[in-house]
């Protein structure tokens, strides 16, 4: 069956939004102070200690893969523990269905909402390593976009497990098995070449690699290799899981 | 046109027939009330007049809007209060309100003339600024009306309206559903208490393992179905006492818990002789609604 999307997700997306409004300034500091504290202590620490990763400074490399993985964070967890809030703990999804809104407009203003988090997450952290000095390049301004595709790859994923989920608890399988596993093998800390071949042709399928190989050259003013394939990797991410996650759902509650 | 026709309604769990071939015909201003025991099949129902779950067979149209093709054009006139809270915890009250009117895409200048009205009817005026968390239950039942509202619908769905209040805060929502009906818009009421359905509702349909068992006015399924007269008698000596005269004085006499039930044309032998008896109490009161519901379906445990 082909979901019957509309504009009305607004109203999803915008309820979240004033939702969000009353606490934005903390929230943005927590969201930020993660990341950060990884990218300066990681990237100054141990980047005293070696020569040059991937062709550039430590801090420079780590840059672009905090850019990449904060926005993963940032829609995993909105698209999780905030979603499934609203869906299982306080009803507020049977309360916006009982009005003339579709569950396709729920689902996919959650997914904009978590991806929009995301964004702001991502742009946070490009913005504090503009500042520092760590782009060089105005093509970096291209990661602003590719941000907001990879926040609706991860929020569509995240609202998979949701569907799926009976409790809070169910989310750390997905971090176990998902998001460290990500963290740690798709470019984030260190070139993907530096690992067993096998674990490389792996990390292929993570969406986070293909957001880290298009975010680290543009961050670095050079246009990154085959564009056109990591593209095509992050919006079928975003198609696919979206859809699922409409099924999923689906029979969850419209039952 | 009816405000909402339902036509051999069907709808299966797991192989368990929730709805087992419904007809309701709800004409425009009348409180309609479905009655039924626990798991009757009435939450279900709702939901499937709402178009939120899709019905093995049968129709269901809604103000004019076939269901669930259209139910979302539908849902544009109709207002819904369900059985659980579902308000808005991250909201005050009057954001409540706000938000929820924007999902009929109403716009945000309209609802600001709209919104004093209804915290007036809801009389949450002077909490308009208070977390939904500070709200008692009465207060949060009378928001998650006016709710209903923010759209002026045409027909409105109450889920067990009254659970769980106190009584002051029943008759303030029965005064409020009055009002509406007043105004001339449809209610589809489900209840399990019958003093509220014979109070409120020009019709009733009794519902029973999703088939419906009588449909009329209180007054009517009253008058057909049960004795006008009913004695209430309770006390260690109860069951003695209907077994050495109740069941013989009576036209019908039953046990629930540790009440006897006398029903009568005439109840005045059956209290003369219960002033005399020891070790008992008695009521002497008109037959209500609750006693047709009992006699169709059934005295045993529901769960």
């Amino acid at each position: 069956m082909l979901p019957r999307l509309s504009l009305r997700f607004v109203h999803v997306w915008r309820r979240n939004r004033l939702v969000w409004r009353k606490l934005a300034i903390p929230s943005m500091l927590v969201n930020l102070a993660h990341p950060m504290l990884y990218m300066l202590g990681l990237g100054y620490g141990l980047g005293a200690m070696l020569p040059e990763v991937g062709g550039m400074a430590y801090i420079t490399f780590l840059a672009a893969g905090t850019v990449c993985s904060s926005t993963m964070m940032s829609a995993s967890f909105e698209s999780m523990y905030s979603s499934f809030s609203r869906m299982h703990v306080q009803r507020t999804w049977d309360a916006i269905m009982n009005a003339p809104v579709l569950l396709e407009d729920v689902v996919a203003g959650e997914a904009v909402w978590a991806a929009s988090k995301a964004f702001l997450s991502g742009a946070a952290v490009l913005l504090v390593a503009t500042a520092l000095g760590l782009v060089s390049s105005a093509l970096a301004l291209w990661v602003l976009p590719l941000i907001f595709l990879s926040g609706l790859a991860f929020a569509g994923l995240g609202l998979v497990i949701t569907a799926l989920s009976p409790s809070y608890d169910f989310f750390m399988y997905y971090f176990t098995l998902a998001i460290t596993p990500m963290m740690l093998a798709s470019g984030v800390f260190f070139p993907l070449e530096r690992l067993p071949e096998w674990l490389q042709m792996v990390a292929q399928i993570f969406p986070l690699t293909h957001a880290v190989e298009l975010a680290r050259p543009l961050m670095n003013g050079v246009i990154p290799n085959s564009v056109g394939m990591h593209l095509l990797v992050l919006v079928g991410y975003a198609v696919v899981s979206f859809y699922l996650a409409l099924l999923l759902t689906r029979r969850r509650l419209l039952s | 046109m009816s405000h909402l026709h339902v036509a051999g309604l069907r709808k299966s769990y797991d192989g368990t027939e929730v709805v087992a071939g419904l007809d309701l015909e709800l004409e425009p201003g009348v409180c309609f009330g479905l009655l039924g025991p626990n798991g009757a099949g009435k939450t279900t129902t709702l939901r499937l007049c709402l178009g939120l779950s899709e019905p093995d067979s049968g129709q269901v149209t809604m103000l004019g809007f076939r269901v669930p093709e259209r139910a979302r054009e539908a849902r544009q006139r109709i207002g819904v209060v369900p059985q659980a809270d579902n308000l808005d915890p991250d909201f005050t009250v009057r954001e409540n309100l706000l938000v929820y009117g924007r999902y009929f895409g109403l716009r945000s200048r309209e609802l600001q003339s709209r919104i004093p009205a209804l915290l007036e009817f809801a009389g949450l005026a002077a909490r308009e600024h208070s977390r939904i968390q500070t709200l008692s239950g009465g207060m949060k039942r009378r928001l998650t009306l006016a709710r209903a509202l923010v759209n002026d619908p045409q027909l409105i769905f109450m889920d067990e309206p009254s659970t769980g209040l106190d009584p002051q805060a029943r008759h303030l929502i029965w005064d409020r559903l009055r009002q509406l009906t007043g105004e001339g818009r449809t209610i589809l009421l489900t209840t399990h208490f019958m003093d509220e359905a014979e109070r409120l509702c020009h019709r009733v349909a009794i519902i029973d393992r999703g088939f419906k068992i009588a449909e009329g006015a209180p007054r009517e399924l009253i008058a057909q179905h049960i004795e006008p007269q009913v004695v209430e008698v309770y006390g260690d000596g109860a069951e003695n006492w209907a077994e050495r005269f109740g069941r013989h004085a009576s036209e019908r006499c039953e046990k629930t818990g540790e009440t006897v039930f006398c029903y009568t044309h005439d109840a005045d032998a059956i209290v003369h002789a219960l002033e005399r008896e020891p070790g008992v109490r008695y009521l002497h009161r008109p037959a209500n609604l609750e006693d047709v519901f009992l006699k169709l379906t059934g005295r045993e445990l529901r769960d």
